[in-house]
């Protein structure tokens, strides 16, 4: 194998918040992919017939599956706003350090807000009916 | 001295043929996806998920329907640039890295067409 260091050297710079907004943008946006692949499911879940969609319902509404769908929400959240922060940077704004610095605060507020409200929203939507139907 | 043919240097395109229209594509699908993704998860939260039937209404109306087949396309294609890139990044070897992007690809299409035919059974039903 070839032995020589490869750049870049990741190793050598201070670690700065900044960076793990970097890689997250990347983690959440597989992850949101894993849940496109989840969104497609269900609508031929739906497609197929009551039968076939209340059995994703009850996967969907399962602890496991409400985990991954809280899970998801951060995800594309997260992936949503920081998306608009990097489409900001490509048009030449926000890139002084101070900037950057304070826009990802911002983003971090923004995703874990508005993945609390829609979860909290979805809990009502995803509930099953109360007299069961 | 330049190599490059004139019409190489007009059409600016890099070695790989395809100049900058992998990144253009990712912010076009990325603008597009945001009124769709809004639009989409602010109706969906206000029905009842395991209402079969009204489910199935909602998303058989016309205009529904095209707006939740141009999200799937949309998404799909975003998400398919995107893990591109990813794959291409992290993984360095050569035979794993192929067959990652082809699988990767294979499931985006699949996918795609899978909500797109989904919503069109539920458009006519």
């Amino acid at each position: 194998m070839n032995q020589r260091p490869l750049s870049p050297h990741l190793g050598v710079y201070k670690f700065t918040y900044t960076m793990t907004l970097s890689i997250l943008h990347r983690i959440t946006g597989v992850a949101s992919s894993v849940g496109f692949l989840v969104f497609a499911w269900w609508l031929m879940a739906l497609a197929s017939g009551p039968n076939s969609y209340e059995t994703a319902m009850r996967y969907l509404s399962s602890p496991l599956g409400k985990l991954l769908l809280v899970g998801f929400t951060f995800s594309f959240v997260y992936h949503f706003c920081n998306g608009i922060r990097h489409m900001v940077w490509d048009t030449g704004r926000g890139l002084e350090r101070a900037q950057a610095r304070r826009s990802g605060w911002f983003v971090i507020v923004a995703a874990l807000v508005l993945t609390a409200l829609l979860v909290w929203i979805g809990c009502a939507a995803i509930a099953p009916p109360a007299g069961g139907s | 001295m330049s190599l490059r043919t004139p019409l190489g240097k007009v059409l600016g395109r890099g070695s790989a043929g395809d100049g900058t229209s992998h990144w253009w594509v990712q912010r076009v699908t990325a603008i597009a996806l945001i009124p769709l993704t809004l639009w989409f998860v602010i109706s969906i939260l206000g029905k009842s998920l395991h209402h079969y039937a009204a489910m199935v209404a909602w998303i058989g109306q016309p205009w529904v329907a095209v707006f939740t087949i141009l999200l799937a396309i949309t998404l799909s294609w975003h998400s398919w640039l995107g893990v591109q890139v990813v794959i291409e990044d992290y993984v360095h070897g050569k035979g794993g890295k192929t067959v990652l992007l082809l699988l990767s690809t294979f499931l985006h299409f699949a996918a795609a067409v899978a909500a797109i035919f989904a919503v069109l059974i539920l458009a006519r039903s």
